[in-house]
């Protein structure tokens, strides 16, 4: 991560047919870092990332990427950004090759060198030969048309298609969305991969556990506003200053007095019962006080959780204000 | 632009409605060179103009080549553009594209220039097999005046052909939905190739009833009829091109019988015969200029918005 900024943008607004989708919203993504563009379906995560890219207009403004105003230079900013469309789609009667050099050849690069750089970054993306091919003959194999692929592959194909203009920026719109489990890690780890060749990511997701694990800095957008934007660790302590540890505790029936007496261990911030579930936010990890002093009051201890605090939860804590 | 234009062309060329297009190119031919076949005999053309016929005199049965042209090339025209937005706009491709560095009227332009690359692919297919299978047949070598005559047509039914085309583009721009812009795009075709005819003396009728029948009446009754029709591009197309290719046709508008007596019976020059079609030509061409501006126009301001 370095402190040059890759995109500042102020006060950036759009309205489509008089609804404001994004509303004054300004943040900050540096060079060679993770930004994760956070926030409900309709929040204006893809308006903002369209934005970005020259490929809509700011109704009010400015935004500065990479150095260029995407309004009046998007071919600059094009030449040097990515953008992987949240419903990424392909022409389906050409197999990924073909694919990738069309793209290639959009972005000014010889056929020689966008054949090279297709391979390159197929492998990069981990599509192996055995995926793209199919058997037609006993002995014969072609390239697949990417109508035959799997969701998964053209995700990454998508990635692999970013990929092939060697970007200084990437956008991905919900790079996670209809993806495995396994297939999500492959994805993030490679994510995780790209500022260290010097490539800065923008990814917008609603799948907040997910993206935690890669972002260097978030960017909580509701209803066209950028709530709250910062690191991660840092985000959490002011989000959830009541406490950074969540215990559940789960008894039968705890009286008046057992609740007081929690209330009272120190280091416990709040305390919510629900029925028979104690929910205990506290600075530290307490389970050894509260289990000793559910005991010692003869309540019977049924089972006990404790959680740090998660991205989902300062997520759930500015949508639950909302 | 390039670009673009390479991977259309590459499209259009291994579509299956390519193919379709094609084999009803070989099928015109074929038909327009059995029309000839059965006709060109009895039309006894003047000498000259024997090798144009091949392409206007029609069969027994069977109507002349230009006939079949002027309703096969608005059909090609709107199976090449019908879907060219609005296919990748559904298909996820369009956003894509458009983040790439070009300029965004390269993707239009691209598909417009492709298209039209196609067309007279097609067109001049069918010009080379009728001439060479009717040079065979006939014997009679063109003269220069009627291979520049043939470039004329050549070159309108282009014209034509990008017309319908650039109106199928511009409903796949206006419509979101491919079903949409391709039942617009025919039923205009089917408005302006036979609608248009049936309504056009309905409206003459109207406008100057021919009630006493006397002649200026009639004139008048004819004119009101044949302005309504020129208002369908398919009709200046037929007019233009069959006065392009049968210099003997002198007038497109009435002649009463005693300025006929007048007449000389020989055929027109080529600058006579583009004289009379002038108006035609230039209306054509600037139909489809307006037609591919307004697709361009509507594009360019249209949002690439997130859903």
């Amino acid at each position: 991560m370095s402190d040059t900024l890759a995109i500042e943008a102020n006060e950036l607004t759009k309205r489509y047919d008089g609804v404001t989708v994004v509303d004054h919203l300004s943040l900050q993504v540096r060079e060679n870092e993770v930004f994760g563009l956070l926030g409900p379906n309709g929040a204006g995560k893809t308006t903002t990332i369209l934005m970005m890219l020259g490929l809509t207009e700011p109704a009010s403004g400015s935004v500065s990427v990479l150095g260029f105003n995407p309004t009046r230079e998007p071919l600059k900013v094009k030449r040097q950004a990515g953008y992987l469309p949240e419903r990424v789609g392909f022409y389906e009667n050409l197999t990924a090759r073909e694919n990738l050099r069309f793209i290639a050849d959009l972005n000014g690069i010889d056929y020689a060198e966008a054949n090279r750089r297709a391979d390159e970054v197929l492998a990069k993306v981990g599509l192996t030969e055995s995926e793209i091919m199919e058997k037609v003959g006993p002995n014969r194999n072609i390239e697949k048309t990417v109508g035959k692929y799997s969701r998964g592959m053209k995700q990454r194909l998508g990635i692999a298609e970013v990929l092939i203009k060697r970007p200084s920026l990437v956008f991905l719109d919900e790079p996670t969305a209809g993806l495995d489990p396994k297939g999500i890690n492959q994805l993030l780890d490679l994510i995780e991969g790209l500022p260290k060749m010097g490539t800065t990511v923008v990814l917008s997701s609603h799948q907040l556990y997910q993206v935690q694990r890669v972002c260097h800095n978030i960017g909580i957008l509701a209803k066209g506003k950028m709530v709250i934007q910062g690191a991660i660790d840092k985000l959490g302590r002011e989000a959830l200053a009541g406490g950074r540890f969540r215990i559940e505790v789960e008894t039968e029936e705890p009286s008046e007095k057992l609740i007081k007496v929690l209330r009272g261990i120190k280091g416990v911030v709040d305390l919510e019962v629900r029925e028979n579930m104690l929910i205990i936010s506290a600075d530290a990890d307490l389970r050894r006080e509260v289990s000793k002093a559910i005991v010692q009051h003869n309540f019977p201890l049924i089972q006990m959780k404790v959680q740090e605090f998660s991205l989902d939860d300062i997520y759930m804590k500015y949508f639950r204000e909302e | 632009m390039l670009a673009i234009l390479r991977k259309e062309l590459a499209d259009y060329v291994t579509s299956i409605r390519f193919l379709a297009s094609f084999l009803l190119v070989i099928v015109v031919s074929v038909t327009g060179l059995v029309a000839a076949s059965q006709g060109i005999r009895s039309a006894n053309l003047p000498e000259g103009i024997v090798f144009l016929g091949l392409f206007t005199t029609s069969g027994t049965v069977i109507p002349s080549l230009t006939y079949l042209v002027s309703l096969l090339i608005p059909i090609i025209g709107i199976a090449l553009g019908f879907d060219a937005i609005n296919s990748e706009r559904a298909g996820g491709t369009l956003s894509r594209v458009l983040a790439q560095p070009v300029f965004r009227d390269s993707v239009i332009n691209g598909k417009f220039l492709a298209g039209v690359v196609t067309l007279s692919i097609m067109v001049g297919t069918m010009l080379l097999l009728v001439g060479g299978y009717g040079l065979s047949m006939i014997g009679v070598p063109p003269t220069p005046e009627e291979i520049i005559r043939l470039f004329f047509y050549f070159f309108m039914t282009i014209v034509y052909g990008a017309f319908w085309m650039g109106l199928a583009i511009l409903f796949s721009i206006v419509f979101r939905r491919v079903a949409a812009s391709l039942l617009f795009s025919l039923a205009l075709w089917l408005f302006f190739s036979i609608f248009i005819l049936l309504i056009a003396p309905g409206i003459a009728n109207a406008l100057a009833p021919a009630g006493d029948g006397t002649e200026a009446e009639l004139m008048r009754n004819f004119e009101v009829q044949q302005m309504v029709t020129r208002f369908s591009p398919n009709i200046l197309f037929q007019e233009a091109t069959t006065v392009l290719l049968v210099p003997l046709v002198r007038s497109l508008g009435m002649v009463t019988s005693s300025q006929a007596t007048y007449m000389v019976a020989n055929p027109l020059s080529l600058g006579q015969s583009i004289l009379i079609v002038w108006p035609h030509i230039v209306g054509l061409i600037s139909l489809s200029a307006v037609c591919f501006a307004m697709s361009y126009v509507l594009f360019m301001r249209q949002e690439i918005r997130a859903t």
